[in-house]
């Protein structure tokens, strides 16, 4: 028998599986037996979302959603107590880091964050990560027992098939007592139904400040739109309110790795740079020819985004009819 | 009301950060070092609570090595109150959960009713520090916040996660983490920077704190590889002359990346 990997999976505010699921249970296929821990109200949906994503197991419990994290921990925590586990896998996303943390503290355990893969050798299970913008390919393990790992959205390609009789158990948790802060009001976020979720994006195309105004920015969409492509942005184009700060991309904000990577009025600064300087082609659209931008690109184009990306999106769109 | 603020010294973000290929640990001797600028913006937070609050005392704590001490003294220059510096050889290399345990030793010691942290800091980028520290100080947490109101007996603001934006609210004693929403740190002043050398400062060891640094007593996480990537080499650049969409399309297609 393999050893067991905990999981712990996220859900909407409507009840379904985040999309870091498939991810997870995918990382956690490939090195032992993936337990998932649900944490929510008993309609089936999101467990069955996560027998559908692979895992073998699924423990569900109930929690008071309106107090943050506490609840979450200590189901983590009896789920934990369960199946010990050789490693816990939670995502890198504000909640998942938040559960992570208060658990890890709690069991006093390692945590391996923000890892690009997991692995096992014979001594245990081994997390992998790009440091320092992508400049470093590191590896970290526990010196002892099992690791909290969380795992970058988006950065795992590999996915697990539904297993025939896998079981979903009621987990009882008992309440810690510990203060939590409560959720007052919640707001899902809209995604864009067409355009794909910048983490884990085979394309993306960023506009920075160059773009000039909101009105500006649509540009980036529409070539988006063009290339089935996600959008982002420098912290400038953010700061200036031409975006959400979801779409920024960089040290502080998403690192994305994608096959394509398109910068439109983007200097290229080096904490842009961080955020995406591991993607496969990197393009770059600005009219400054000394823009450090032009250092990574493997097509630069010295010119104005509003002459040279209209034009772009034509030629395509000639070259497809 | 003792706001503690959380300060992180770390690279520069504007110079190259390097990692030690023996030992996987970010080579401090090769760029220069500053006051992370998400905590900057966390003092701010309670710079700006104490301005219309008398009776607020703002402490600045960090665990770092002695070639810190500029960083501290730039929190005491913007204006905090005192600082706690926590050094010990002791502390070289360590870990998330040791630097939490730590941490929270300081904190207890300190005391305070609000603790306030980068929601991520520019070198580790964990992000999972403020929810250790309020798990073992056993208060609430409410981190992320991109909006941050402060009241005598709780604090609340706007969470904004991957999926959802939230209202939330949490009693004090209580830990907050913040985003870079929030303002800039205000510049120190000259007035501010000969105070700073006035002010309450404390440094701490492990032992001060009744704790240690065995690694026998907790597990570590230990990095076991450490590999630099190749820099990557530039490709073509082209001036536009008229036709640069057209190119720019035509090497889309051609890469089939379109
Ligand atoms: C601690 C820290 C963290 C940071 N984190 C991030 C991060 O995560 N992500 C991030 O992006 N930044 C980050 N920054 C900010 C970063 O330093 C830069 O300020 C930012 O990336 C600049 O954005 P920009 O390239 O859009 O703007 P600018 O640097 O102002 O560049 C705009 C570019 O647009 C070009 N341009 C203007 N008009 C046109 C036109 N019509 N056609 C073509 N080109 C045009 C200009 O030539 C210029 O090069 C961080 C900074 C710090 C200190
Ligand atoms: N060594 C440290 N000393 C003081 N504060 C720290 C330290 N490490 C992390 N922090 C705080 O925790 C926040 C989040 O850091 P991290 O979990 O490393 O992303 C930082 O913005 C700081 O406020």
């Amino acid at each position: 028998m393999t050893e067991n990997i905990l999981v712990l999976l996220e859900t909407t505010p409507s009840g379904s599986l985040t999309t870091s699921a498939a991810g997870l249970l995918g990382a956690a296929r490939a090195i032992g037996t993936a337990v998932a821990l649900v944490v929510g109200d008993d309609d089936g949906v999101a467990s069955g979302e996560a027998i559908a994503a692979g895992a073998e197991r699924v423990l569900l419990a109930r929690a008071d959603r309106t107090q943050l994290t506490v609840p979450v921990v200590d189901a983590l925590d009896a789920a934990f107590a369960r199946v010990s586990p050789a490693a816990v896998l939670l995502s890198h996303s504000v909640d998942g880091r938040d559960a992570a943390g208060r658990f890890a503290a709690r069991r006093r355990l390692p945590v391996a964050v923000d890892a690009v893969g997991v692995e096992r050798d014979e001594r245990g299970v081994l997390a992998r990560h790009s440091a320092y913008g992508g400049g470093y390919d590191v590896t970290s393990a526990s010196t002892f027992g099992p690791l909290v790992v969380t795992v970058r959205p988006g950065a795992i390609d590999a996915r697990a098939t539904a297993v025939d009789g896998a079981a979903v158990e009621t987990l009882e948790v008992l309440p810690s007592g510990v203060p939590a802060a409560t959720v007052d009001h919640i707001e899902p976020l809209v995604a864009s139904s067409t355009r794909p979720e910048l983490r884990g994006a085979a394309a993306v195309v960023s506009g920075g400040r160059g773009l000039g105004s909101v009105e500006g920015f649509a540009l980036v969409e529409h070539l988006a739109d063009a290339l089935g492509a996600a959008v982002g942005a420098s912290r400038a184009a953010v700061d200036a309110g031409y975006v959400p700060a979801a779409a920024q991309v960089g040290q502080t904000g998403v690192s994305v790795s994608p096959k394509l990577y398109v910068a439109l009025g983007i200097s290229g600064a080096i904490q842009h740079r961080a955020g995406m300087q591991t993607a496969q082609t990197i393009i770059a659209v600005n009219k400054d020819p000394e823009a450090p931008i032009f250092a990574l690109a493997d097509l630069g184009i010295v010119g104005d985004v509003f002459t040279v990306v209209p034009q772009a999106i034509a030629a395509l769109e000639a070259k497809r009819s | 009301m003792k706001i503690v603020v959380l300060v992180k010294d770390v690279p520069d973000t504007w110079g190259e950060r390097t990692l030690d290929l023996e030992t996987g640990l970010a080579r401090r001797d090769a760029s220069e070092h500053v006051l992370d600028e998400i905590d900057e913006r966390a003092l701010e937070v309670a710079l700006t609570f104490a301005d219309t609050h008398p009776d607020a005392e703002v402490v600045a704590v960090s665990m770092a090595p002695e070639s810190a001490l500029p960083t501290l003294r730039k929190a005491l220059a913007m204006g905090a109150h005192s600082a706690v510096h926590v050094v010990d050889e002791g502390l070289h290399g360590a870990d998330l959960s040791l630097t939490a345990e730590v941490l929270a030793a300081t904190l207890a010691r300190t005391g305070f009713d609000l603790v306030i942290t980068g929601n991520l800091s520019t070198d580790g980028a964990s992000g999972v520090l403020p929810a250790m520290l309020a798990e073992h100080l056993r208060v609430a947490h409410a981190t992320s916040l991109s909006t941050v109101e402060i009241e005598d007996a709780a604090v609340s603001g706007t969470r904004t996660t991957e999926t959802a934006t939230a209202r939330v609210s949490a009693p004090l004693p209580a830990v907050i983490s913040i985003t870079e929403a929030l303002p800039d740190g205000r510049f120190p002043t000259f007035k501010g920077i000969l105070a700073a050398k006035k002010k309450p400062f404390e440094t701490l060891s492990l032992a001060d704190l009744g704790t240690d640094a065995d690694p026998a007593r907790t597990p570590w996480s230990i990095m076991t590889a450490v590999a630099a990537r190749p820099a990557r080499a530039a490709g073509t650049t082209i001036v536009d002359e008229g036709d640069a969409g057209e190119r720019l399309a035509v090497f889309l297609l051609e890469n089939r990346l379109a």
